[in-house]
């Protein structure tokens, strides 16, 4: 007599397992009774009936009870994210055994985001940081060419701290280390001191063609929230932004998690060099309106990410007319102004353009912060620039829950304040991406890799598609992979970036150093090779 | 900002969201109110003696010599190593939202001490996050869809109102406790709210308490403890513990902490992934400037989720490497717990010692920066407005900002919430007086005992 769980699916818990030994207990001595009397007929007669009994106690033991104190099973509220949740947290009722409780569950919200992330924009950092390229500890490991970082200046920031980091702690004269003045409530967007120096510093970034107002900036940790708390203030939950494509893949998480606002993409070609034309834009509003979708606003980067653009005055001048005529926002991400290599072309801010002229400001909104141009991602500093009173007396009041550490506002005041210092790391910082956008585009393209014309970021544009076999989505993954995996380079496929054209690849190259360049452009090569074989 | 000149008719403004206009920030409620009093006229000892002494604010400021004697015994803390630099661009390159491992463990430690070493906290499951205000906030978004309710035992911190509800959309129930026994939750306040919630069509999705409690500056008894933990896993909802206080309680042994409640029951995994611990260094440390809160979660789910929103606050890098140089100096952090707890309790002391030289009671607290202080008997009227005339006085004539219950949602009037932290002991001796002399004077003029 098998144990008779065996032919039922088997359940994790251990107490039909319980049951099925007291069923056990009750067989053995039965063979007695069938060996010795009663014959065939009552040895199997008895052993099923036992064993019906025991199917009914299992079944009756399984199904989810309440407990004994009065709990109500979770009810299918109105509210309920979906009912495919529910359904899914009963059926793990039903394997928990008796007077389990329905695991309690999370937000609609929650569950999106507790959901591993498949884009290849994620995937790629995720093996990166299990296995990342270290010229003498780990030479065969990724090269990570996927995260926009800067690494190029360090030495520049690092002899800066050396010569003044305990004056800019201690407020100067050797005093004493006092924390009183940044241990208590500050200002949720930022000292006033800070806003100072970090108008200056735009400024300075952005060509000095414009001047900023500290009293139309607030601070908060990073542009990453900087981004979201305007959205917070501009749009409500379902309407939309028109985004350029290719985009920067953080703001479909960035703008859409909690904000409910949708992101609409005007399309942008090669034919166009990926710029921003007005017609598109025109275009993709018209489909929204008859989607129902209200649109709030335009949000561009410039430089653009991925592709390294910047947009001529020309473009800025027709995005202002067609928000005017719309009567919708504009928000320019301005994060890597300062981040130039181009020559040809000159930065302007869409500050510089409204300047003086008779536009309706208060549709005007910048974002920048200090994780590119001042490579300090890690001391979380951002910044929502704006012409409109309102949105900053909201988004002021909304710093609360993203305000910058006071021990980081103290040592960039310090910083920032330092002209002589800023000027030089903002020169040098522009040659040596000069230098590396130079060695780096030079040698895809000996590898018959050509890139976009760009003129700032920290990375290229590079044209792919010649390798990938299926002029489609799925072949640029293919080859994504391929680099990924073979190759052992990260690099974002333009389809995590919405890019409609198959086979671009964002490549950052601030973070390599010179000589590893032409370890790259091997791995790379290598990889193109086994595409151009037909493998 | 430069204002333009209007020379053809202006096109429609651009409008903002609903968020940016709706009115939840309560700036315009009392509570906020006394502050723009302080602002306008903050008192200083030398060169405003006159001005409102701010009694509204609950900082800690009782033990920042400790803080500045070990940075100066240990300036690697603030610079990195020695020489300043080594290790400087690992930390500013540093953004990823698991946080600086040497940091999480050194806040479980930390946790683990202001608990006497009676609950255990796994480093692994810490999040951190820019503040207590944004831990609160990010809770909410993954326990509660808009429209939902969270449960939260009155009075309350006014905050709470803004924090939880501005952005995320979600209710607050309350449930209503009595002075008739301190203020104490108890099962039938529970299930009132519970009840009431569901009555208005709501779907409750947990309980927030605060332990020790704001505003009442008193622990939550191990069995009321027990018995909302039961309560939330017979309606299979949530609990947050905001245990922002747990270290300023006068004495160690008084604080039980939900983590200590789960341990002694050796709870199932069902009952104990409903429970969340949210902690800052904001009060305990008195370093609000610094930004460091953290959620602390038995569900895994709950912190993989946690954790990826914590991309929109996260903790300045250098301010990790600081703090993690800080308070994993445990011989540091056992001695700062031990004198911060004294010295607040001293402070306490002195403060409920002057106010029933005044004649005024107050509830029996034995945690915070602040006491519960009883002027019911001094009411024209036991009703709202009556506790807002009296505090509209005290603010304006005596100067002293101190918290109305009304704005923390007290069911009775003529309680308000009195901060004795933030200030030197030179000055909340002048509070006192101010104090002693009004109440005298009121009462000599209404003829009220």
């Amino acid at each position: 007599m098998t144990e008779s769980p065996s032919s039922e699916p088997e359940p994790p818990s251990p107490k039909p397992r319980a049951a099925a030994g007291n069923g056990m207990r009750l067989v053995v001595p039965l063979q007695g009774v069938v060996q010795g009397r009663g014959g065939l007929i009552l040895g199997s007669l008895i052993p099923c009936a036992l064993f019906y009994f025991l199917q009914l106690y299992l079944k009756r033991h399984r199904s989810p009870k309440p407990p004994a104190s009065s709990s109500n099973p979770p009810s299918p509220s109105s509210s309920s994210p979906n009912l495919g949740d529910l359904a899914r947290t009963s059926s793990r009722s039903n394997l928990l055994g008796r007077g389990s409780i329905v695991p309690v569950r999370l937000s609609s919200r929650g569950m999106a985001i507790a959901k591993p992330n498949d884009s290849p924009y994620y995937v790629g950092l995720d093996k990166v940081a299990g296995d990342r390229f270290h010229r003498v500890d780990n030479p065969e490991g990724i090269i990570q060419l996927g995260l926009s970082e800067n690494t190029l200046c360090f030495d520049l920031i690092e002899r800066w701290m050396k010569e003044n980091l305990m004056d800019s702690l201690m407020g100067g004269d050797g005093a004493e280390l006092s924390i009183n003045g940044m241990a208590t409530y500050q200002p949720f967007d930022g000292l006033m001191e800070l806003k100072v120096a970090m108008a200056d510093f735009m400024s300075r970034v952005m060509g000095k063609g414009v001047s900023f107002n500290p009293s139309q900036m607030v601070l908060m940790a990073g542009a990453t929230p900087a981004i979201e708390i305007l959205t917070f203030c501009l749009a409500d939950h379902g309407n939309a932004f028109l985004i350029p494509t290719p985009y920067y893949p953080g703001f479909d998480r960035d703008i859409k998690f909690r904000t409910g606002v949708e992101l609409i993409p005007v399309h942008c070609r090669s034919t166009d060099n990926f710029m921003l034309t007005v017609t598109a834009l025109d275009q993709a509003y018209n489909q929204a309106r008859k989607r129902g979708l209200k649109v709030r606003g335009i949000l561009f980067s410039n430089p653009s990410n991925p592709v390294g653009n910047i947009l001529s005055r020309e473009t800025l001048y027709e995005l202002l007319d067609f928000a005017q005529e719309k009567n919708i926002h504009i928000i320019s991400d301005e994060i890597f102004a300062g981040s130039l290599y181009g020559t040809a072309e000159e930065f302007v801010s869409v500050a510089e353009i409204i300047e003086g002229e008779e536009f309706d400001k208060s549709r005007v909104h910048i974002i920048y912060g200090l994780s590119k141009d001042l490579s300090l991602p890690g001391f979380r500093v951002g910044v929502v620039y704006s012409y409109n009173e309102n949105v900053l007396a909201a988004a002021k009041r909304l710093t609360r829950f993203s305000s910058i550490s006071a021990p980081t506002q103290r040592l960039l005041i310090s910083m920032l304040s330092d002209a002589k210092f800023i000027e030089e790391y903002i020169e040098t910082n522009r040659k040596r991406i000069r230098r590396m956008y130079d060695l780096f585009v030079g040698g895809l393209d000996q590898l018959g890799i050509r890139c976009a014309k760009s003129s700032g970021g920290l990375y290229c544009w590079a044209d792919m598609s010649v390798l990938i076999a299926l002029y489609s989505e799925k072949g640029e993954l293919e080859l994504w992979d391929k680099l990924l995996n073979v190759g052992k380079v990260n690099v974002t496929p333009g389809s995590a970036c919405h890019c409609i054209e198959p086979g671009w690849f964002r490549c950052c190259f601030t973070a390599l150093a010179e000589e590893d360049v032409p370890l790259v452009m091997e791995r790379i090569g290598k990889v193109a090779e086994m595409c151009k074989s037909g493998h | 900002m430069a204002i333009e000149l209007e020379q053809q008719p202006k096109p429609a403004a651009v409008a903002l969201s609903r968020i940016a206009v709706s009115e939840t920030h309560g700036e315009d409620s009392p509570y906020f109110a006394g502050w723009k009093a302080y602002d306008e006229n903050p008192y200083d000892e030398l060169t405003n003696p006159s001005g409102v002494i701010q009694m509204g604010l609950a900082e800690n400021q009782v033990s920042f010599d400790l803080l500045e004697d070990f940075l100066e015994r240990h300036s690697e803390a603030a610079t990195w190593g020695k020489g300043a630099t080594a290790g400087f661009r690992d930390n500013a390159l540093f953004q990823d939202y698991h946080g600086l491992k040497s940091f999480r463990g050194a806040m479980a430690s930390f946790m683990e001490q202001i608990r006497g070493g009676r609950a255990r906290f796994d480093p692994d499951r810490v999040v951190l996050t820019a503040g207590a205000t944004a831990a609160n906030e990010l809770l909410t978004f993954i326990l509660a869809n808009p429209g939902d309710a969270l449960l939260i035992p009155t009075p309350y911190y006014p905050g709470f109102d803004r924090d939880l509800r501005w952005r995320t959309g979600v209710q607050i129930v309350p449930i209503h406790c009595h002075s008739s026994n301190n203020f104490q939750i108890t099962e039938s306040a529970l299930h009132a709210a519970y009840d009431d919630a569901v009555s208005r069509g709501l779907t409750v999705r947990g309980v927030l308490i605060t332990n020790p409690s704001n505003p009442l500056g008193a622990t939550v008894q191990r069995a009321a403890l027990e018995q909302i933990l039961d309560f939330a896993v017979a309606k299979n909802i949530h609990l947050v513990s905001d245990e922002i206080y747990s270290g300023s309680t006068f004495s160690s042994a008084e604080f039980v902490s939900i983590a200590e409640v789960l341990e002694s029951r050796g709870s199932r995994h069902v009952d104990r992934e409903r429970v969340h611990i949210v902690y800052s260094l904001s009060k305990d440390l008195g370093l609000p400037g610094f930004r460091v809160g953290t959620i602390y979660s038995y569900n895994d789910a709950v912190v993989t989720t946690a954790r990826r929103m914590s991309s929109f606050t996260l903790i300045s890098s250098q301010t990790q490497h600081l703090l993690a140089c800080m308070l994993s100096d445990q011989e540091f952090t056992a001695d700062y717990i031990k004198t911060n707890r004294e010295r607040l309790r001293r402070r306490y002391d002195v403060i409920i010692a002057g106010l029933r030289r005044a004649g005024i009671e107050c509830l029996r607290g034995n945690a915070g920066l602040f006491c519960w202080m009883n002027l019911g008997p001094l009411l024209k009227e036991s009703t709202k407005e009556g506790e807002l005339a009296l505090w509209n006085l005290i603010v304006r004539d005596v100067r002293l900002n101190i918290s109305p219950g009304s704005s923390c949602h007290c069911s009775e009037p003529g309680w308000f919430r009195v901060c004795f932290a933030n200030m030197s002991e030179a000055t909340l001796d002048v509070a006192l007086n101010r104090l002693h002399r009004f109440v005298d004077e009121y009462r000599q003029r209404t003829g009220s005992s």
